[in-house]
């Protein structure tokens, strides 16, 4: 429909739309997270939901103690590799639709902790993520902004065709595999259907001569 | 009362234990004190019970690899001179290895004589790293507050302390055989993605791509 007209009609009180518009609108209107936090990033998280920031305006004041009753995963903290499965499987146990933000460094990549035996790399290598907020905290300006990025993606989806959402493909995964507990890391170490690194920078995985030893490029 | 007080008292009261006082000579001067196993725990519920150490507030492991120390010394040798054999002092490197072995830390407050923290050490004979090289006296019994971080010097250095209620693994998953903590852990290679690396990070990431048997590059990967 025409949008002049449609503005044109809503002054005369008549309020038109699509099918499309008003099932985005209600989702994104009413995006219930889930109410768990994994370290520091979850205070953060805490406080985006109190009186001052008030997550609330954007219709997502309710978190849910229940997977079962949740539209959204706030991966708020450091993901330790043995906290990993119970993420997993508490994405599992949403009801699509269902999206993941990623908050902060350490969900995103490990952060400061990225070189430790026991930090996973990123919650992205076993489940797929909407949002990534970068910061160590980020601020909760930043996860309203994140909230609004969400929204904002669920109001340009089309529902139908070839680029129609997950949860209204039966041929998409809305489950993913749960990563076991081996002998000396996660068993797959990342779900390579998710994840896979960008190709290397060819320069920096060079061997290393004994001419660049020396020089800068070592620095 | 200063720690060679506290060792002759032990030493007095409980026959046969060896102490050794090893010196900090930092400004903090936390001189502490190694106990051996077998008397372990007989000096750590003398030093609770009598001297009112009755608080355990810190347990840590330490690693000590083998090190090898090269020392010049001057010898006096024969040497084929210019005008025949002649006796020269000849500088000669010698070298000597001490044994590595792991180490637990106790530190102990006593809250009744508002003194600490006298850090209690017990060692391993080596660090061969066998079963029997690697179990320690459990001191929980004397301070319940020894149980978890007990576990987790368990856990991290693979120590394994007898008498322990409950020994498991505590931040680890159970299923883990490594101890991470120990100088010679070597942690998985997944260094495929690492966008600021540089100095070891660097150098494991070149590794991962060089010794792969696939491709060099991950089937999908660039962006």
């Amino acid at each position: 429909m025409d949008e002049q007209l449609k503005s044109e009609l809503a002054k005369q009180g008549i309020f038109a739309t699509t099918l499309n518009e008003i099932y985005n609108w209600g989702r994104k209107s009413s995006i219930w997270p889930l109410n768990f936090g994994l370290a520091c990033c979850a205070i953060e998280m805490i406080a985006t939901t109190m009186a001052r920031y008030d997550l609330a305006r954007f219709g997502a004041e309710v978190f849910r103690p229940s997977p079962r009753q949740a539209d959204l995963m706030i991966v708020a903290g450091t993901v330790t590799k043995k906290m990993a499965p119970q993420v997993v499987r508490l994405y599992n146990q949403m009801p699509e639709p269902k999206y993941v933000i990623s908050m902060g460094a350490c969900a995103i990549s490990g952060g400061p902790f990225k070189q430790g035996y026991n930090v996973l790399k990123g919650i992205d290598r076993y489940i797929p993520v909407d949002v990534y907020i970068p910061g160590c905290p980020p601020r909760p300006e930043a996860l309203i902004d994140a909230f609004l990025m969400l929204q904002k993606k669920i109001d340009e989806q089309v529902l139908t065709g070839t680029s129609r959402p997950r949860h209204l493909d039966a041929s998409q995964p809305s489950e993913f595999p749960i990563p076991a507990f081996g002998a000396h890391d996660l068993e797959p170490p990342s779900n390579p259907a998710l994840w896979q690194p960008p190709a290397p920078d060819l320069v920096q995985i060079a061997p290393a001569t004994p001419s660049a030893a020396g020089g800068h490029a070592q620095k | 009362m200063d720690l060679t007080a506290i060792q002759s008292e032990l030493e007095k009261s409980i026959p046969g234990c060896r102490l050794e006082i090893v010196p900090n000579p930092a400004p903090a001067a936390q001189h502490s004190l190694v106990v051996d196993a077998d008397h372990a725990v007989l000096v750590a519920t003398y030093l609770r019970d009598f001297l009112h150490f009755d608080y355990c507030s810190n347990v840590t492991g330490v690693d000590f690899l083998p090190k090898e120390l090269s020392e010049k010394i001057k010898v006096k040798k024969t040497v084929d001179g210019p005008n025949g054999p002649e006796e020269k002092e000849v500088d000669e490197v010698r070298k000597t290895t001490i044994p590595g072995y792991l180490e637990v830390v106790y530190h102990l407050f006593s809250t009744t004589n508002r003194t600490g923290p006298l850090p209690l050490r017990l060692r391993t004979p080596n660090r061969d790293l066998t079963r029997e090289s690697l179990t320690l006296p459990s001191l929980t019994p004397v301070w319940r507050s020894c149980e978890f971080q007990e576990r987790e010097v368990y856990d991290l250095f693979g120590i394994h302390f007898d008498g322990h209620p409950d020994l498991r693994r505590l931040l680890m998953w159970d299923e883990f055989t490594d101890h991470p903590m120990r100088r010679d852990y070597v942690d998985p290679d997944d260094y495929e993605y690492e966008p600021t690396a540089h100095d070891e990070v660097l150098a494991r990431h070149r590794a991962h791509y060089s010794t792969g048997a696939g491709p060099a590059f991950p089937e999908g990967g660039g962006q």
